[in-house]
């Protein structure tokens, strides 16, 4: 094909009217919700996260008229504690992170010119985990059975079965399964800026949204695993009565707060960064200009990323660990205000130097910018650890909290939802609604939060579900009752405007005169994503390449057609984006959330005890998980390569590292690896803990004998797949099902040797720490070796299916990989339980 | 430009670069705090001349004082005309480079900070 074939306006009809077949969603009353295209999964999670969100703030609501006047009776202090823990927790597992993902998953294959991200199925799977896992969570406050332990759900009143009810496996269990939807969603992102990027699009011209995207989603890879971590042993306390947290039987609770808070404060940046890397898309759109210092919002971007992780204990001032710990923390959290206060200024610099137009975004962007610096500026002052001994657990930290996140997270998210409603819809909002309701949520948040720096400061403390008149606090209260409603009119206002878009005319193609990619969508937007994958030259093309918007629609660029009637979308090299394949990408299908059903009966069922009913819906999630694989990945092509406009064949198989399922693969495994280290973190802050650990009546531990022999056995098993991958890949295809064949042994020999240590030795876990975290350690690794068992199987399956040949060996690769993560776990554990005795 | 170039000519500039900076500032604060967790929970008493301290924070800013000092050199590669954003290889090269360089700042400050506390505290209280 020649550029100028695109000048018949025949052919041109024609290959849309392929790209429209193949992209078409499918139909029907249940069909329509198979679908995976990311414009409709992404609309589905949006609003599921404007729905939780609404909904936790009808809960604050209802507590902040219980709080309106002293000693108020409207709901009673159990009520209370479930309104307030499902608010926190709610807002930020069911609103601030998914709906980071969810404005990703569609925003991302646009502003990358990519027809999809290169996982739809999965971003289908991570939609149908969020659904379920959060109606599970949040409906529980219908049957008075809310978890009401706080949103960070301390032990030991949250473990012990007496203090706290089914609330706190709900919590757990329930979060947990959308913890894993997040990290889905981190693997999809991750591979999608890295690895789906037009051609030409370098990493220094790629759109600054991208950037936080990547940088948050790696983010998620290392917070949320420690979480998962300590829900892990949180759960095998309530529901096996393992002791990791009761301090009578050797336990810790400061261990659940190290891991909860690892978890918590990147957190607090996981949905910042995204809110505000929507400012980096609509301020240089109304400067009209370019986005002053590139380099620095990364530096911001990065920046804040690595000093988020060393901000945790400043959540654990008051627990008394060594006051040098705390300095540390301290020091930490005032040197992230650097590269915070580096993104701001980039922001103002921005507006300074362009002509603004003052448009109904930029006002919610500049407002909440204001109020995100007054919760900036009292985050610093908590940070020093003397000022907070006084405020914390007090309304201080209340009023800093919600300046921080309406300021960082949801005002944006209002800015970017009146910038971005013309992207998704065709048509604007109105600007009249927006000032006013802009105006009503200004006034709204400092009136509701203001007056708590006051409160908490004369001795209000928080979660508490009244207070006497003689505190002198009922006028402030009464301030605040009356600011959050005036913020719930302002949200009410919002919804309206929204509810009247659709009797409103579109509005003109990118309304805003943009200069980024996202705005080629058409008004009348077809399901393709682009019509044709564009060349870039500049971060703004559409400002700076000329014909750049007729030329992608004329499908002059990459990839205008869809010959073999297969959604298809191009991969690139991560630095550089030069085009390395053509990727066949997932078509709507059942799968995702059949398998997102089995594996939330997985979390529900254990969550009453029903374990039987668990374990049948586990193995299903195993079958539909295979059935998804087996069916859907790795397919090799009818033909080795296809053309793609100007002169160039790109293949369309690709395997290793270049290809988006190593990626998914690595990525899966860095989090896998970041909550084991959580556990081996367990261990040795019990280590710190205990004179004497081992106890002096276990001081053996699991022996050295079997750990060594699972050690041994991982070791061999992972050398006989990587040996596999090697003979394979080189034609030996025999030897190599041989070798696999023998893994599989190993691997299996492995988990039994694993678990053999700590049985033989009759370490009893509900005794004490020690062997309840040997069990742990050892559990965790021969799961993991079973796992390998499985991926070996399923490779050894697919090459006597004749699904995987020496030039099409994807499987084996990516198996290869989890074998050295499986390698790596192997050895931290078995030295660790088997050889540390010896030395402690 | 010589046809081979200085060693840090040659180095290869990739994503992995540019978090090397901030990295050795996570490496440092994790010795900080494990250094401080494990000897005032096991010793009890906090080391009154911590050299392991004071050499680990040394080394700490000098490899991100050398990794800035690499990351300037490259951006100062000649090539291409202002303003240094477009999609070729060197701009790619100074972008990466720069952001490396205002990251080794961050960094260096970020070591300075977390070093600070321990000039002041003495002890495990």
């Amino acid at each position: 094909m020649s550029l100028h074939d695109q000048d018949d306006p025949a052919l041109r009809a024609a290959q849309e009217e392929r790209l429209r077949a193949v992209w078409k969603p499918p139909q029907g009353l249940f069909l329509r919700w198979t679908d995976t295209n990311n414009n409709r999964v992404g609309v589905w999670y949006v609003l599921t996260a404007f729905g939780f969100m609404l909904f936790a703030g009808v809960l604050a609501l209802i507590m902040r008229t219980q709080l309106a006047v002293p000693d108020n009776e409207l709901v009673s202090a159990n009520s209370f504690n479930q309104l307030f823990t499902l608010h926190g927790s709610m807002m930020m597992f069911l609103f601030a992170v998914p709906m980071f993902e969810a404005v990703s998953i569609i925003l991302l294959p646009q502003l990358l010119g990519a027809r999809d991200l290169p996982f739809p199925r999965l971003s289908a799977f991570g939609y149908w985990s969020f659904l379920i896992g959060g109606v599970f969570v949040s409906g529980s406050i219908f049957f008075n059975a809310a978890p009401d332990g706080g949103w960070f759900m301390y032990p030991p009143l949250t473990t012990r079965t007496d203090l706290s009810g089914l609330g706190a496996d709900i919590w757990m269990l329930g979060l947990s399964f959308i913890e894993v939807s997040s990290v889905a969603a981190a693997v999809e992102l991750i591979v999608g800026v890295l690895k789906c990027r037009p051609p030409g699009m370098r990493l220094n011209l790629m759109p600054l949204y991208a950037w936080y995207i990547l940088v948050v989603a790696v983010m998620i890879l290392f917070a949320f695993p420690p979480l998962i971590a300590g829900d892990i042993l949180f759960e095998m306390e309530r529901l096996l009565d393992w002791s990791f947290f009761d301090a009578n039987r050797g336990g810790d609770p400061l261990l659940w707060q190290h891991l909860f808070w690892i978890f918590g404060h990147p957190e607090v940046y996981i949905i910042f960064l995204p809110s505000i890397a929507l400012f980096a898309m609509l301020v240089p759109t109304f400067a009209n200009r370019h986005l002053l210092g590139y380099p620095w919002i990364v530096l911001a971007a990065v920046g804040t990323a690595f000093l988020s992780f060393g901000l945790w204990v400043h959540h654990m001032f008051t627990t008394g660990l060594p006051k040098i710990s705390l300095a540390f923390f301290s020091a930490a959290s005032e040197a992230v205000a650097i590269p915070t206060g580096v993104q701001i200024f980039v922001f103002i610099a921005t507006l300074w130097a362009g002509r603004v137009t003052w448009s109904t975004p930029l006002l919610y962007a500049t407002g909440s910018l204001a109020i995100f610096v007054i919760g900036g500026l009292t985050g610093v002052m908590v940070a020093v650890a003397p000022f907070d001994w006084q405020a914390h657990d007090s309304y201080f930290i209340v009023a800093h909290l919600h300046y921080v996140l309406i300021g960082g997270t949801l005002m944006p998210l209002f800015a970017g939802l009146y910038y971005y409603w013309p992207l998704i819809t065709g048509k604007k909002l109105s600007d009249r609604l927006g000032r006013v309701a802009f105006w009503m949520l200004f006034a709204g948040a400092n009136l509701t939060f203001f007056p708590m720096h006051l409160s908490g400061l004369m001795g209000m403390p928080r979660r508490v579900f009244t207070y006497p008149a003689e505190l002198g606090l009922g006028g402030l209260n009464l301030l605040s009752t009356a600011g959050a409603y005036l913020f719930a009119a302002g949200v009410a206002v919002i919804c309206v405007d929204l509810c009247l878009s659709p009797r409103r005319s579109k509005a003109q193609r990118n309304p805003w005169n943009a200069g980024t990619l996202e705005w080629l969508a058409h008004p009348d937007d077809e399901d393709w994503g682009i019509r044709s994958v564009p060349l870039i030259e500049s971060r703004y093309p559409i400002w700076d390449q000329p014909d750049f918007v007729r030329k992608v629609d004329e499908g002059r660029f990459f990839l205008p057609d869809a010959e073999e009637g297969r959604r298809e979308t191009i991969v690139t090299t991560a630095l550089d984006a030069r085009p390395l394949a053509v990727i066949r990408l997932g078509t709507p299908s059942v799968k995702p959330m059949l398998t997102a059903i089995a594996l939330g009966g997985v979390f529900i069922f254990t969550t009453y005890h029903l374990y039987w009913a668990a374990l049948v819906c586990g193995v299903a999630t195993l079958a539909c998980t295979l059935w998804w694989l087996w069916t859907g990945t790795a397919e090799i092509p009818e033909k080795p390569c296809k053309p793609v406009g100007h002169g160039i064949e790109l293949p369309l198989y690709l395997s290793g590292p270049a290809a988006p399922g190593w990626w998914a693969m690595f990525i899966t495994m860095m989090a896998d690896a970041t909550a084991f280290s959580g556990l081996v973190f367990g261990y040795f802050f019990f280590w710190t803990r205990h004179a004497d650990f081992p106890p002096a009546d276990m001081a053996n531990g699991p022996g050295m004998m079997w750990p060594m022999i699972a050690l041994i056995a991982g070791l061999v098993g992972w050398l006989a797949t990587i040996a596999a991958r090697n003979i394979h890949a080189r034609g030996g295809v025999a030897r190599a099902r041989v070798l696999l064949a023998c893994g599989i042994v190993l691997s299996i020999a492995g988990a039994g040797a694993g678990l053999a240590g700590p049985w033989m030795s009759g370490l009893d876990p509900q005794v004490h720490s020690y062997p309840a975290i040997v069990w742990t350690l050892a559990i965790w690794t021969s799961a993991h070796a079973g796992v390998a068992a499985i991926m070996q199987s399923y490779a050894l399956a697919r090459s006597l299916a004749g699904k995987m040949d020496p030039h099409h060996d994807a499987d084996l690769r990516n198996v290869s990989v989890y074998m050295h993560f499986y390698a790596l776990t192997a050895i931290v554990t078995y030295a660790t339980i088997g050889l540390f005795p010896e030395v402690a | 430009m010589t046809e081979r170039g200085k060693w840090h000519e040659r180095l290869r500039v990739t994503l992995w670069t540019l978090i090397v900076p901030p990295a050795i500032w996570a490496g440092h604060f994790l010795m900080a705090y494990l250094w401080t967790a494990i000897s005032c929970a096991k010793a009890g008493t906090f080391a009154t001349f911590p050299t392991l301290f004071v050499v680990g924070t040394l080394v700490a800013l000098g490899l991100i004082s050398l990794s800035g000092w690499v990351a300037w050199k490259q951006t100062r590669r000649p090539g291409d005309s202002a303003p240094h954003q477009d999609s070729t290889d060197i701009d790619r090269l100074r972008f990466l480079a720069k952001s490396t360089l205002l990251l080794a700042g961050l960094s260096f400050v970020g070591v300075l900070f977390t070093a600070l506390p321990v000039v002041f505290l003495r002890n495990c209280l």
